[in-house]
């Protein structure tokens, strides 16, 4: 059978936060770019946060997520060197460097100069009996439900994890009407920012550390849970269970990087715990083992989106260096950006993601 | 259950459609997913696991768990939460694997 093959200079995969920052960093510095996303909105998951940002002042802190997936998918439409394809999923990425897409059922090739993955995390489950009832679902999930669609999912959830994503969806379905019954907890402390953990417990939302869920029950759907209290040494103590009549269970419990289209590619991948699982090896310009190939935002290490706009950034400037564009500019640029970054991870929030980053950093 | 008051969103829904789920009409909206109309109604249980039988429902809503497939319009393995509804649709709860191309007798 015959296909076409298009080519493109830069094939930036997923337009989430990293994806939109890649493509409009290198399609400003002259590069022609091609954004392919599976969703039929650009924006990612940034559509449904409706919390205020953190982070650097010059980067869009104190603005809500979805305000800042508007204005950077305004950006990207109306700049003239990116090509925007939605609904498209990059099924495969051929040894020939060609990216198969699907979309709307039909199926076309493309051979990019560079490619730049940005395609996220996938939300993490936890083991414990019936944990596969309707009524559990992501923490994101419901962000999802109740955010983008302005649908809850039921009256009254436990929350299962007190990160940041855990408190902040507690807060905002307390916000759409939800009844927040508990959070658990498996650490001795809370994981989100005080911020956000002292809005739910003004609330009257009682967080439960050193605890998680010992069991689900209902006949078809969620009808409760049971938790219980954890030792010092992580094991549950029998006689502690509290059953809590819910009928909706988040959980909260971390991301894992999508690297799937990367390990097709070939790059090397590396087990970090601490960036949330397996993630390609790449060098400071989020370029991987696979020369050309670059790595952004969650999918390169699960942190925060203030911090995949940057590390898209990077990748989008240096892949569009790499192919003539934006000489002058270049350094001036890139140490900017690199500041910013690291003023993101500085101090003691982001320890584990500094010590994630030095065993996936490498000379390339 | 739908919101109707929201203290920072707004939520705009599309025009009115009609589709069938398990034999029985409802309501939802044009743009929205067909998770969202079937949650919006109260349905939260999207199929069956092909061994044990156990009810699935939603879990991750973004397309990468594969928890929610069902049958649409005849095509089984519709990934319903990122699958937009529309006027008319047939909407089956999934039994088993689901079989792209049925033998024709």
């Amino acid at each position: 059978m015959k296909r076409e093959v298009r080519f493109a200079e830069i094939a930036v995969v997923g337009g989430g936060p990293a994806g939109l920052c890649a493509a409009l960093e290198a399609a400003r510095a002259g590069a022609r770019v091609v954004l392919l996303d599976r969703q039929d909105h650009l924006g990612g998951q940034l559509i449904k946060q409706t919390h205020r940002f953190f982070g650097s002042k010059s980067h869009r802190a104190s603005q809500r997520g979805f305000k800042i997936a508007e204005a950077l998918t305004r950006e990207v439409a109306s700049h003239p060197a990116v090509e925007v394809h939605t609904g498209a999923t990059v099924f495969g990425f051929y040894e020939d460097g060609v990216l198969g897409v699907e979309q709307k059922g039909r199926v076309f090739y493309l051979k990019p100069a560079r490619v730049i993955v940005a395609t996220g995390a996938a939300e993490r489950t936890l083991a414990f009996p019936n944990n596969d009832l309707p009524g559990i679902y992501g923490a994101g999930a419901v962000q999802t439900l109740v955010n983008v669609y302005g649908i809850l999912p039921g009256r009254r959830v436990l929350m299962v994890g007190a990160g940041n994503i855990g408190v902040i969806v507690s807060y905002q379905l307390l916000q759409a009407g939800m009844e927040v019954a508990a959070i658990v907890e498996a650490a001795p402390v809370i994981g989100a920012y005080w911020v956000h953990a002292a809005k739910v417990r003004r609330a009257g939302v009682p967080i439960y550390t050193s605890h998680t869920i010992k069991e689900a029950y209902g006949k078809r759907e969620v009808e409760g849970a049971v938790i219980w209290q954890l030792d010092g040494d992580g094991k549950p103590i029998p006689g502690t269970e509290k059953d809590l009549a819910v009928d909706t269970i988040c959980l909260s419990v971390g991301l894992s990087p999508l690297i799937e289209l990367l390990a097709q590619a070939g790059c090397r991948l590396a087990y970090v715990p601490e960036l949330g699982g397996h993630v390609p090896l790449r060098d400071e310009n989020l370029q991987t083992t696979v020369p050309g190939v670059y790595v952004a935002g969650d999918a390169a290490g699960v942190e925060e989106a203030s911090a995949a706009m940057m590390e898209g950034a990077l990748a989008g400037l240096h892949a569009a260096y790499s192919l003539g564009y934006g000489q002058q500019d270049y350094e001036a640029r890139r140490a900017a950006i690199r500041e910013q970054l690291e003023a993101l991870r500085s101090g003691p929030v982001g320890e584990k993601i500094r010590r994630g980053l030095s065993k996936a950093i490498i000379q390339l | 259950m739908r919101i109707e008051q929201h203290p920072i969103l707004e939520f705009r829904r599309g025009k009115k459609v009609k589709f069938i789920f398990d034999g029985k009409e409802y309501e939802g909206y044009e743009g929205e997913t067909i998770a969202a109309a079937l949650h919006a109604a109260g349905i939260r249980v999207m199929r069956e696991s092909p061994v044990l039988h156990r009810p699935r429902g939603l879990f991750c809503a973004i397309g990468n768990c594969s928890s929610c497939l069902m049958t649409v319009n005849g095509e089984p393995n519709v990934r319903i939460c990122t699958e937009k509804l529309r006027e008319g649709m047939v909407v089956n709860s999934q039994k088993g694997k689901g079989v792209l191309y049925e033998k024709r007798s």
